[in-house]
């Protein structure tokens, strides 16, 4: 049986563990049997890091995982220049002259100045990598999870109908651009969108969500990220946020009591605005999903932790 | 191992210093660093002008810069005892090159320019035209500093760039890109040895014309024709604000938090930098976890389970709370040392994590405060 989705894509602020949170969803969805390809587009090699394997390659695409639960991960760093010139051998069967407009500089003019061709480029890789199940190809995957741009371009990134505008209107690019829009408006594909409880990650949320709207593209979820979960009540938060009442802990020093307290005030205060910010993300109205601090740091023991986490919480198989 | 300490009120009251260029990877609180630091070094009386480039709206009120405006603006509510002043700007991309096309093409030119629907595309959304437009800003306040005398300092936010260090490369890609062998052979200009690759450029061009379209061609061939004139002002400030970012009257403070990834950037940017003999001053590590509190995670753990979990809900909680900082700081400790060691030269300075988002000149004082105070 296929997964729910064929396609996702994560994005999300710097720093709000976009990657992280990307490989850990590449590593729930490959179960028993699965190849699931995760590709980056920024040639920032976070999946390479992540994972601690070598640098990934624009072409090849190299298992970089086996899970517990019997899959395994393939990785891809995407580059807009390198698409392109692929593009142009497929199409047009222009190898030789591919390479000759790469001398010229014609390959980086493209894909800098035609406003979008970058991004369309990229999505129209990933969109190829979604297809080769259709097409039987020997180098399928069960699916594809991507480590989008981050939330501040999502919406750009992903409206590929605008990127093409620019461009010419005949040809394969423009051809392929309707399909790659009906896929991502589709349950086919699914948006993610990675947050931590700060103030400036949830606001570029809400933006995000609030930009893709227009464009048929809907979030599937949105991700709250380093979420510190606590047994306390708005109220026993809030008394101690105020760092009045003494703590009396036995086997502390009055000193490390006091210390305590006014530690724990500002722990409260901030788990309290923790929980403002999640009423926030609610009022999106769309899923939310909750991962856990691991203070413990990233290693490949935890990434599988924010895998189950995630195999919990995300719809990530197909209903009966 | 312990890095030396990154002393940013030496930097400050140095006369020398003319500009501050805060680098680092998105996310760990550039724009905070560099306005905290134009802050304090105004209030400690130098004549500062902030460049930033995209604040989040309520630090953006804060300073006094809205979504309008590409001029500097005084900041409300600085205290000027030491005979000190602030300006702060934000950067408009598309208005800071409008700017230059209409200063430097002749006035015929220049509206037909600015209607280019190509020039359009480049103005608001060439990848490094942001980057290009910061260098560009920075060299027009740099004169205008130097002109009349109205500021002895610049501090400079940097893009959040695609990758690390884009505005370096930015003016040498655009202008690479609009002066290169490609936009030659579209115009019909090239010479030498590249006159004999016309042949094949044919084949070249006609594949352009299927991808981008006849008319966007047309455009640019339209738009690189009129740009034609302004390429000599364009490469030359090009060349001298590189010279001006590489001169002692300028230093770089790269930005990151102790965190594994914003390392990671932080040392490609400092082994950058150091490469291109660009001066670096220092590491300033925000959002850097600390406890007054000396007891360990595990004795906290173990007096935890010790006691009542109805009775004691709060005291668990807290002490819990505690055992993960503890657990986080022996974290970032290790992080920060590893990094040290791999690159001694480099001094830094650490700022605590702040309980609430700094939003206020207030909030802005008390972060230069820990910017500066001996770790």
């Amino acid at each position: 049986m296929p997964p729910r989705h064929r396609l996702h894509i994560v994005s999300g602020k710097g720093g709000a563990g976009k990657t992280t949170i990307a490989g850990a969803l590449a590593c729930a969805l490959a179960t028993r049997g699965r190849r699931i390809l995760l590709c980056e587009v920024e040639g920032r090699q976070g999946i390479a890091e992540l994972f601690g394997v070598d640098r990934l390659g624009h072409a090849a695409e190299p298992r970089i995982c086996r899970t517990p639960s019997g899959g395994i991960v393939h990785g891809l760093s995407m580059d807009a220049e390198d698409a392109l010139l692929e593009y142009l051998d497929t199409f047009y069967h222009l190898r030789f002259a591919a390479r000759a407009l790469d001398r010229f500089g014609a390959v980086d003019f493209a894909t800098s100045v035609a406003p979008g061709l970058r991004d369309v480029l990229l999505t129209g890789k990933v969109y190829e990598a979604v297809r080769r199940s259709d097409k039987k190809h020997p180098n399928a995957y069960d699916a594809v999870v991507l480590d989008a741009p981050p939330t501040g371009r999502i919406a750009k990134f992903l409206n590929v109908h605008a990127a093409v505008a620019g461009l010419a209107r005949i040809g394969p690019i423009h051809g392929q651009a309707d399909s790659i829009m009906r896929l991502l408006r589709s349950t086919g594909a699914a948006v993610h969108l990675v947050t931590l409880l700060e103030d400036m990650p949830v606001t570029e949320t809400e933006e995000a969500v609030a930009a893709l709207r227009p464009t048929g593209i809907s979030v599937e979820t949105v991700i709250e990220n380093k979420v510190i979960t606590t047994p306390l009540d708005d109220n026993q938060l809030q008394r101690a946020s105020t760092g009045t009442t003494m703590l009396q802990v036995r086997g502390l020093t009055d000193q490390q009591n006091r210390l305590l307290t006014v530690e724990f005030a500002d722990e409260a205060a901030r788990t309290l605005q923790h929980r403002e910010r999640h009423l926030r993300l609610t009022s999106l109205g769309v899923p939310l999903a909750e991962i856990a601090l691991d203070p413990a740091g990233m290693d490949q023991a935890a990434l599988f932790t924010i895998a189950e986490q995630l195999r919990e919480q995300i719809e990530l198989e197909a209903g009966p | 191992m312990t890095a030396a300490f990154f002393d940013i009120d030496s930097i400050i009251s140095d006369p020398q210093t003319k500009i501050i260029i805060c680098c680092g990877a998105g996310g760990v609180g550039k724009t905070t660093t560099s306005a905290a630091v134009a802050v304090r070094a105004a209030e400690a009386g130098r004549k500062v002008v902030v460049l930033t480039i995209d604040p989040a709206r309520r630090l953006a009120q804060s300073l006094g810069v809205g979504e309008l405006g590409n001029t500097p603006r005084p900041v409300p509510g600085l205290e000027k005892t030491n005979g000190g002043s602030l300006d702060a700007m934000m950067l408009d991309m598309k208005r800071t090159f409008d700017d230059v096309v209409i200063a430097h093409a002749p006035p015929d030119k220049a509206a037909a320019m600015l209607q280019n629907p190509f020039y359009d595309a480049l103005s608001s959304s060439f990848s490094g035209t942001q980057e290009y437009m910061a260098m560009e800003k920075l060299g027009q306040l740099h004169h205008q500093a130097q002109a009349n005398g109205s500021w002895d300092l610049i501090v400079v936010d940097t893009p959040p760039a695609r990758s690390a260090l884009d505005f370096l490369d930015a003016p040498e890609h655009l202008s690479d890109l609009l002066d290169g062998p490609f936009i030659r052979l579209l115009l019909g200009t090239a010479r030498g040895p590249l006159r004999l690759m016309s042949a094949g450029f044919h084949v070249a061009s006609s594949a352009m014309t299927k991808l981008l379209g006849g008319q966007l061609l047309r455009d640019i061939q339209t738009f690189v024709t009129a740009f034609e004139t302004l390429f000599g002002g364009f490469r030359q400030r090009a060349a001298e604000t590189l010279a001006l970012l590489s001169s002692t009257h300028t230093t770089f403070l790269v930005v990151s938090t102790p965190q594994r990834d914003a390392l990671r950037e932080a040392a490609y940017f400092v082994d950058r930098l150091t490469e291109e003999q660009m001066p670096l001053s220092g590491l300033v590590i925000n959002r850097v976890h600390a406890s007054q509190l000396k007891v360990s995670a595990e004795r906290a753990l173990a007096i935890a389970e010790d006691l009542d979990p109805h009775a004691a809900a709060v005291e668990i909680e807290a002490l819990r709370r505690h055992a993960a900082l503890e657990r986080a700081i022996d974290q970032e400790r290790l992080l920060l040392d590893r990094f040290s060691a791999a690159r001694p030269a480099v001094p830094r300075t650490l700022v605590a994590t702040l309980a609430s988002d700094v939003t206020d000149l207030e909030a802005l004082r008390r972060v230069g405060v820990l910017l500066a105070d001996k770790d």
